[in-house]
């Protein structure tokens, strides 16, 4: 059958329309009715996460800068374009230049116009660190059996908490 | 399974149904993206600064406002179905819930409070949200930056003075901010002008998702409009720009509801009762018929040929006829055939405790076939 509009190609798009209660049916191929912007099924668009891989990958790519590391999280470029995630805060800093152009890429902007952020006051920070760090060290200190650090650890908690 | 009455409002308080355009929006969700300074990212983490981040959410949550009354659960120390019905009440992704390959994480967990909540150790060390019923952007962000202001005040954010807020994906960079809008468009389906209406969505940077969000398909003609970019704007420009969007859309779809009833009104008013007599009598229903014929109802109510029946009741639905909810109501893991005659049931159950009204269109097609 040939498509009602152009007559050229096979239709494969079939509408069936109701005007005024009435049916009729109309015969598209493909490009006439993706023309006329009738979609046959209701999909979901790809993942965010697809285009933007796709986005990552079509960067130039040299050497020298695939190899370049993360300090913090010990992280590659390539590493990156494997997964898509980044490794830590860091990564930000370790390929700044690289991510400025995805990012532009991707958002077409690179500077923040959002809310900006003041961390945490100091004192709040300090105390917070050292607790963390105090359970991460009592933590280890029972795992590796040393009792007698974990009891002083475990009083020294207390005293901060 | 755990003792779902634990939660505040179960986590639902937006099925209520209240709020802005709620016969054609269901909820507004916000969510905020945010990691903490000096520790890696959750899927390069070690198990151990995982339970940090944890620790550390623990430590605040006494101190602030927002998370009073906050249930937190231990994704990973969670049977498979209490999981998938976390997922299935949209408290956390399929990510958190552990659904998808890599399964769960450890020390993955979510802070559910009454309209909000904080999902831990996601792709993002903290992921904060709000939901709120119907089109309601400004009480949404209103309550989520607020959150935020006071969950950064304690727990030091990874911020970069020019890209913002870092978060794991490039792709949410910057505000962190992802809006999505619940909405149900039987009327511009039926019409075939969704295309239009999706295609313009995309070329606008926006883009939309299906039921269960990210990578899911739409069924019953239920979608989530969101922003794609999250970098460049303000927060409050982003929510705007997607508000006035939908708003927009919410038009189309109810002059598409008036063309259909005008042209096809015999048509649509017995499909609109088939769909009501089916989840009102029949004895197995599959998830995607519940989904489709509960959104011809919704149209019915819509349209006023059923009222006495509310949004509330039919949002209920929505959820509650949910595999791992029909198990958990059943006290154990239904298969999908015992899943089916369970539906019908609950759906039969649910209907028939309702009395609602039923009403024909005066002017409508059946003069026509007299």
């Amino acid at each position: 059958m040939l498509c009602d509009e152009c007559r050229e190609h096979d239709a494969s798009v079939h509408l069936t329309k109701l005007v005024r209660g009435e049916v009729a049916q109309e015969h598209l191929c493909a490009q006439c009715a993706a023309a006329r912007g009738i979609t046959t099924t209701v999909t979901t668009p790809k993942s965010v996460l697809g285009e933007f891989l796709h986005a990552v990958q079509q960067q130039e790519v040299t050497d020298a800068s695939e190899s370049t590391r993360c300090s913090f999280c010990n992280m590659t470029l390539k590493d990156f374009r494997t997964s898509g995630r980044l490794g830590c805060a860091q990564c930000y800093t370790a390929f700044e230049g690289r991510l400025r152009e995805l990012l532009l890429r991707v958002h077409r902007h690179s500077q923040h116009q959002g809310r900006r952020y003041m961390p945490p006051a100091s004192h709040i920070l300090e105390q917070a660190t050292t607790v963390g760090e105090l359970r991460d060290r009592l933590q280890r200190a029972i795992f590796n059996e040393e009792f007698e650090l974990a009891a002083s650890l475990r009083d020294k908690l207390k005293d901060v908490e | 399974m755990f003792d779902l009455s634990l939660l505040p409002e179960g986590g639902l308080k937006w099925l209520h149904g209240t709020g802005d355009h709620r016969d054609v929006v269901l909820s507004t969700r916000i969510r905020l993206a945010r990691n903490i300074e000096g520790i890696a990212f959750p899927s390069r983490s070690r198990e151990g600064e995982r339970l940090r981040v944890l620790q550390l959410m623990k430590d605040a949550q006494p101190h602030v406002a927002g998370l009073k009354g906050a249930v937190l659960l231990r994704m990973d120390q969670l049977e498979p179905n209490d999981r998938q019905l976390l997922h299935e009440r949209h408290l956390v992704s399929k990510e958190l819930a552990g659904l998808e390959a890599s399964g769960v994480r450890g020390a993955s967990a979510v802070l559910v409070g009454e309209s909000s909540g904080v999902m831990i150790n996601e792709e993002d060390h903290l992921r904060l949200q709000a939901v709120h019923a119907g089109l309601a952007p400004r009480e949404a962000i209103d309550q989520l930056l607020a959150l935020d202001r006071e969950i950064g005040s304690r727990v030091p954010y990874a911020y970069h003075d020019e890209f913002g807020f870092l978060t794991s994906c490039p792709t949410n960079t910057g505000t962190g901010l992802r809006v999505s809008m619940l909405i149900h468009l039987p009327g511009l389906v039926l019409t075939k002008e969704i295309g239009k209406v999706l295609s313009g969505l995309q070329a606008m940077g926006l883009t939309y998702r299906g039921w269960y969000g990210e990578g899911s398909e739409v069924v019953g003609n239920f979608f989530q409009f969101s922003n794609q970019m999250t970098l460049g704007r303000s927060e409050e420009a982003l929510v705007d720009e997607l508000q006035r969007v939908v708003r927009h859309v919410i038009e189309r779809e109810h002059e598409a509801r008036r063309v259909l009833w005008r042209d096809a009104g015999y048509i649509i008013e017995d499909k609109l009762w088939r769909a009501y007599g089916t989840l009102r009598f029949a004895r197995s229903l599959t998830f995607d018929e519940a989904m489709n014929y509960l959104s011809g109802v919704r149209l019915a109510v819509g349209l006023q040929l059923i009222t006495g029946l509310s949004v509330s009741t039919l949002n209920k639905l929505l959820i509650f006829c949910q595999g791992a909810h029909l198990s958990y109501a059943e006290g154990r893991v239904l298969k999908d055939h015992e899943a089916n005659i369970a539906r019908a049931r609950y759906v039969r159950e649910a209907l028939g405790a309702e009395s609602p009204e039923f009403t024909g269109h005066s002017d409508g097609p059946q003069s026509r076939d007299t």
